[in-house]
C-alpha cells in the first residue's frame, strides 16, 4: 500500500510541474501587453506602468519569474489583486468554505438522487418507472445547469415564494444552487447505477442469495449494490471537479458568494493575478482530490495496488 | 447455400455486406439513433432556412414592443428591447451548431494528430505527450476553457477555440489506445517492412482504425461543447451582444424573469433540445459502431 501511495504521489509531481507552468505563462499568452491590457480601464501614465511592471517582476528573466511564481505559492502567497490590492490567497480562503459546501452538497445530492434512480430503474427494468427514470436522466444531461437554475428560482421564489432567489447564506441558500449543479452528475450516476446494477443482479451469488431465501431488498442492496457500487464510486472523483467547476456558473445565476464567481469578476476586470490565483488553486485542489480518490479506491480494491 | 457476407442490391447483383452498411442498417433500426437523427436533422433544417423561417431581423429593436408576451405576431413573445425571441431562438440555431461543430473539430483534429503520433512512436515522445494530456486534465470542467477565455479576451471565435483546446485530451487518450492495439497488427508489420513510409502506415493503415471511436465521441462531444459555449456565454465571456445565442439570450432574461418567461425559457429550451438531439444520436451510434464503449 505504502509503495502503491508513493508512486501514486510521485506521479503528481509532472503533473503539479505543469500545472504551475501553464498557470504562470497565461501572462505571456496575453496577446499585447499585459500591462496596458489590465490597466486599460484607468488612467495609466508611464509611471503607473512602469511600477506595475515592476510588482509584476515583468523585468526579470523568464525562468527567475517562473520560480520566483512557484516558491511563493509554495509559501501560500499567490499575489496581490489589482482592483483591490489584496493578498490573492486571503481572498480565495475567505470564499473557499462557501464554494466548497456547494460543491460538496451537490455531490451529496446527486449521489443521493443518482444511485436511488438507478436501483429503481434496473430492479424494475423495461417497467414504466425504468423508462420514466431514465428519461429523466437524459434531460437532466442535457440541460444546462443555468437555465434549471433559472427555473427554480422562478418556480420556487417568484411564484410560490418558498426559497430565496440569491445571495449566500444558510441551508435555505444552499437548496436550490445546489439542486441546478448535482442535476447533471445525478443523472450520469443514474445512468452508471442502472447499468452496473442490471450487470451485477444477473449474477450467479445473486441468485445463490435468493435461493438461500434472503428478502428481496436485502439481496438488492447488501449483495446487489454493494457490488454495483465499485464503478459508480470511481466515478465521484471525476464529478467532484466537474462540480467544483460548475460553482463558476451557479454562483453567477445565483449571486451566491464563492471563488467561482470571485473567478468570473476577476476575468471580467483582468484582474489577471486574481485569475491566476484562483485557477491554480481549483487545478492543485483538484489533483489533490483525485490522488485521495485514488487511493481510497485502492484501499478498498486491492486489484488496484497490483494492477 | 449463399455468402452470408453477400446480399443482393435491389438490381439483383451481388455486392459485398461492408461493415458501414451493416452499421448503417443497423442504426436505422435503433430507436435512439432515428429520434436523435430527427432531432438534429431538423436543427440543421432551422439553420439553413432561417431567413425564410425567421424573416424578422434578431437584432431589430422595437421599444413600443418591448417585453410583449406570446402571440399573434411574437409566437415566443419579445425581450426588453422589442426583439423578436421567436426570430433570435431560430437564428441562434445557427451559431450554436457552428460552435459545437468547428469546437469538437478542433478538439478532434488536434487530439487525433497527437494520439496518432503519440500511440505510434511511444517512448519519450509518447510520455512527453501524455504528460501534457495530464495537465490539461488536471484543470476541470470548463476551467481550461475559462482560463484560455480569459487570456484570449471573449469573443464567439476565442470562444470556439477555447472549447475546443478543452476538449483535445479525450480524443488524444481515446485515439492513443486504439493504436496502441492497430500497430500491432500483422498488416502493420507488413507494410513496415516492406518499406512503406510512415505518414502514409499511420494514415491508410492505422488511422481507419480509430474512425469509429472518434465519430462516436465527437458526437457525443457536441453536446458537451454546446453546453459549455452555451455556459460561458452566459456568464458574459462568449458572444457578445446583440448576437442572438442562446447562452448570452438566457443572462439577458434573467433579468426579466418575474415578468417575462418567455425571454429566457425559449432559448433555454432550444439548448436543451439541441443537445439532447445530438446526446440521443451520440449514443445509437456508439451502440452500433462501438458496441464496446458502452456503459
Amino acid at each position: 500500500m505504502i509503495r502503491y501511495i508513493s508512486a501514486r504521489l510521485l506521479s503528481t509531481v509532472p503533473v503539479v510541474f505543469g500545472v504551475t507552468l501553464t498557470v504562470f505563462s497565461m501572462l505571456y499568452l496575453i496577446p499585447g501587453d499585459p500591462v496596458k491590457m489590465m490597466l486599460s480601464e484607468f488612467v495609466t501614465s508611464p509611471q503607473q506602468i512602469a511600477r506595475m511592471r515592476a510588482q509584476l517582476h515583468l523585468n526579470e528573466p523568464f525562468a527567475q519569474q517562473y520560480a520566483r511564481f512557484v516558491w511563493n505559492a509554495a509559501r501560500g502567497d499567490l499575489g496581490e489583486s489589482i482592483r483591490d490590492r489584496r493578498p490573492v490567497a486571503d481572498e480565495i480562503m475567505e470564499l473557499f468554505p462557501s464554494t466548497v459546501q456547494l460543491a460538496l452538497t451537490a455531490l451529496a445530492l446527486s449521489a443521493a438522487l443518482g444511485v436511488g434512480l438507478g436501483v429503481l430503474a434496473a430492479i424494475r427494468q423495461n417497467s414504466w418507472t425504468d423508462v420514466g427514470a431514465m428519461m429523466l436522466a437524459r434531460l437532466g444531461v442535457s440541460m444546462p445547469s443555468f437555465w434549471l437554475g433559472l427555473l427554480l428560482i422562478f418556480v420556487f421564489s417568484l411564484h410560490l415564494g418558498l426559497l430565496p432567489a440569491t445571495g449566500g447564506g444558510g441551508l435555505d441558500h444552499l437548496v436550490m444552487p445546489a439542486l441546478a449543479l448535482g442535476a447533471g452528475s445525478a443523472a450520469i450516476t443514474a445512468a452508471l447505477t442502472r447499468s452496473s446494477m442490471l450487470e451485477v443482479l444477473r449474477m450467479e451469488y445473486m441468485t445463490t442469495a435468493r435461493a438461500k431465501g434472503l428478502a428481496g431488498a436485502s439481496v438488492v442492496l447488501r449483495h446487489g449494490l454493494a457490488n454495483a457500487l465499485i464503478p459508480i464510486v470511481t466515478i465521484f472523483g471525476l464529478q467532484a471537479g466537474q462540480l467544483l467547476a460548475g460553482t463558476v456558473i451557479i454562483e453567477t445565476v445565483f449571486g451566491r458568494p464563492g471563488i467561482g464567481r470571485l473567478l468570473i469578476n476577476a476575468i471580467l476586470n483582468k484582474d489577471f493575478p486574481l485569475v491566476q490565483g484562483i485557477v491554480l488553486f481549483v487545478a492543485i485542489a483538484y489533483v489533490f482530490i483525485n490522488l485521495i480518490v485514488d487511493v481510497v479506491y485502492a484501499a478498498v480494491d486491492p486489484r488496484i495496488r497490483y494492477g | 447455400m449463399a455468402d452470408p457476407a453477400l446480399a443482393l442490391s435491389p438490381r439483383g447483383r451481388a455486392v459485398p455486406q461492408t461493415r458501414l452498411r451493416s452499421s448503417l442498417r443497423r442504426a436505422g433500426r435503433h430507436k435512439g439513433a432515428v429520434a436523435g437523427l430527427v432531432i438534429v436533422g431538423a436543427l440543421v433544417f432551422v439553420a439553413l432556412f432561417q431567413n425564410a423561417l425567421a424573416p424578422v431581423s434578431p437584432i431589430r429593436i422595437d421599444i413600443a414592443q418591448a417585453l410583449a408576451a406570446p402571440g399573434p405576431g411574437h409566437p415566443m413573445g419579445t425581450d426588453q428591447y422589442g426583439r423578436d425571441t421567436y426570430s433570435r431562438v431560430v437564428h441562434g440555431s445557427g451559431i450554436s451548431l457552428t460552435v459545437g461543430l468547428i469546437s469538437v473539430g478542433i478538439a478532434a483534429t488536434a487530439g487525433t494528430a497527437v494520439g496518432l503520433v503519440a500511440g505510434y512512436y511511444g517512448g519519450v515522445l509518447d510520455a512527453f505527450l501524455m504528460r501534457v494530456v495530464d495537465v490539461m486534465l488536471a484543470f476541470p470542467g470548463i476551467l481550461l476553457a475559462l482560463g484560455i477565455v480569459s487570456v484570449l479576451g471573449p469573443s464567439l471565435r476565442n470562444l470556439m477555440i477555447a472549447v475546443g483546446i478543452s476538449g483535445i485530451p479525450l480524443y488524444a487518450r481515446l485515439v492513443r489506445g486504439s493504436v496502441l492495439v492497430a500497430k500491432e497488427q500483422l498488416y502493420v508489420d507488413a507494410a513496415r517492412v516492406t518499406g512503406v513510409p510512415v505518414s502514409v502506415i499511420l494514415v491508410r493503415h492505422i488511422l481507419p482504425n480509430v474512425v469509429a471511436p472518434v465519430i462516436v465521441a465527437g458526437t457525443l462531444g457536441m453536446g458537451t461543447a454546446i453546453l459549455a459555449a452555451a455556459a460561458l456565454s452566459f456568464i458574459g465571456l462568449g458572444s457578445q451582444p446583440p448576437t442572438p445565442e442562446w447562452g448570452r439570450m438566457l443572462s439577458e432574461g434573467r433579468d426579466y424573469l418575474r415578468d417575462a418567461w418567455w425571454i429566457s425559457t425559449f432559448p433555454g429550451l432550444a439548448i436543451m433540445l439541441t443537445v439532447l438531439g445530438v446526446n440521443m444520436l451520440g449514443d445509437g451510434l456508439r451502440d452500433v459502431l462501438d458496441p464496446r464503449l458502452r456503459i
